[in-house]
């Protein structure tokens, strides 16, 4: 109950704050630099085995029930409204959810957090704002960035092992592919970002305990956010798919 | 001037302080003295508004800070430096930035000022050349030196200042205590310190005060201090093991 209560205050100062912390254009740009360029690798290599899995598992329950004609389309619905959003959401917080708990744990117990209060600066405007918009901006630019590494992985799988030639899998693509869809996955991956970012910076701003209360902070961020992210998935997807 | 008036504060069943009270006239350096962990620092914090009392007040010129807004409270804050027990320098940015870091946000100064302001100041605490180094790459003296050039950077009002010299040798803690002296005198800076050293707190301190059990038991002139009876604060400053404080 104390940590609904703390994070949702913590939501209440980021929106206070993110007037003034949003013209930090500096951090914000630095934030989106490691939260989304230097996400790209890690990125890259999860969503081409995700792609490619997908299509083998859809190639076999596929089986004689269904042509090889829908390969693509069954690929990129999966990855477009399911496993891009949220696959890259969870790798996302194994890799920058745990830094921003562990370097703002680190900047509490060694009191960086306390100095910047006493230099007249927020440390939410400071520290927050910019975590917080990085998170939203560069989450959905990862998940359209996974979309297509993960299709081209599908891709690749049909065409080596499954005897489906390119034509056949981008025209499914094509044919079935709506709009509504990838909105769908950028709204998710949104929410995904923000919940990055908040539960990574309360974490952190709870740090006590020297290096083992950072250690605890960023275990706790990871464990938290990655249940929240499937939580919310499972509703934003009701919400937006009316079920 | 500074004045704190029947100050409470507890966490959780430990009650730390059970109604300070304390006055820290302008212009002068008063040395708070006790054992580790008997509240010296969480006193310290309370001026600056890092924490918030359970009751009591706390004047700055006159205005009761402990009353403040979020936004009342920072624009205090401006006229305040502190050095933190481990410097709390900043691990991302540079030296020059450390020191700069306020007077960027607050001053509204073309940068070729900050710059010259942050040589200059980084000059009174005995440092040139350090400015493009990381906190990571300091020694411990010189952590606390940069943290002190960063607590004086906007020319504060008054400093504090949290144990200045635990954790340095005796000459480098000699060389912070001068630093604190000259501070005073140069830039006439009403400052409180909070420390076990006593050879520290004799030679910077106008007067010291002892925190003993959450009150301040005994105030005077370093030369009071030395000539006490008060059989609390003689125990504490000749660092005695037996005596009416318990030891463990």
């Amino acid at each position: 109950m104390a940590d609904i209560g703390g994070v949702s205050l913590l939501t209440w100062n980021l929106l206070k704050a993110l007037p003034k912390g949003i013209l930090r254009g500096n951090l914000v740009f630095q934030q989106m630099l490691y939260m989304g360029v230097n996400s790209i690798p890690l990125v890259f290599l999860t969503s081409l085995f995700t792609g490619a899995v997908t299509s083998v598992q859809a190639a076999y329950q596929f089986s004689d029930l269904l042509s090889m004609r829908y390969l693509g389309s069954a690929v990129s619905k999966a990855v477009i409204i399911e496993l891009g959003p949220v696959l890259t959401a969870l790798v996302v917080t194994g890799r920058v959810g745990a830094a921003i708990a562990a370097e703002l744990g680190t900047m509490k117990v060694t009191e960086q957090i306390d100095a910047l209060e006493t230099m007249a600066l927020n440390p939410t405007e400071y520290l927050v704002v910019p975590r917080f918009v990085g998170g939203l901006i560069m989450l959905p630019v990862l998940t359209i960035f996974a979309d297509l590494i993960a299709i081209l992985g599908g891709l690749s799988v049909a065409m080596t092992f499954l005897d489906v030639t390119s034509h056949t899998f981008l025209t499914s693509v094509r044919s079935f592919f709506e709009m509504t869809d990838l909105w769908a996955g950028l709204t998710k991956s949104f929410a995904f970002g923000a919940i990055i970012a908040i539960i990574g910076c309360y974490q952190g701003f709870n740090t006590s305990g020297g290096a083992e209360g950072v250690g605890r902070s960023t275990t706790k961020a990871v464990v938290v956010a990655s249940v929240l992210i499937l939580i919310s998935d499972y509703f934003l997807a009701s919400l937006i798919f009316g079920t | 001037m500074i004045e704190i008036r029947r100050l409470f504060k507890r966490f959780g069943k430990n009650q730390v302080l059970k109604g300070v009270n304390l006055t820290i006239p302008a212009g002068e350096t008063v040395v708070i003295i006790g054992r580790s962990g008997c509240g010296k620092s969480v006193l310290l914090k309370h001026i600056i508004g890092l924490i918030k009392p359970d009751s009591g007040q706390i004047f700055i010129n006159g205005n009761e800070a402990t009353s403040f807004s979020g936004e009342q409270m920072y624009t205090l804050r401006k006229k305040f430096g502190m050095l933190f027990q481990g410097a709390a320098l900043f691990d991302s940015l540079t030296v020059d930035e450390n020191v700069g870091l306020a007077l960027k946000e607050h001053a509204e100064l073309p940068a070729g000022k900050v710059k010259e302001i942050v040589e200059e100041k980084l000059k009174m605490v005995g440092l040139s050349g350090v400015g493009k180094l990381k906190p990571a790459e300091l020694s411990g003296g010189m952590k606390k030196r940069v943290g002190l050039a960063r607590a004086i950077a906007m020319d504060p009002e008054f400093i504090l200042y949290d144990e200045p010299t635990t954790g340095l040798d005796p000459i480098m803690a000699d060389a912070i205590n001068d630093l604190i002296i000259d501070l005073k005198e140069k830039l006439r800076i009403t400052s409180v310190a909070v420390t076990h050293d006593m050879v520290s707190a004799y030679k910077i301190a106008d007067r010291i005060a002892m925190l003993y059990e959450g009150e301040i038991i005994f105030t005077g002139t370093p030369v009071e201090t030395k000539n006490t009876d008060d059989p609390v604060v003689r125990q504490f400053i000749e660092g005695r093991e037996t005596g009416p404080i318990q030891a463990i």
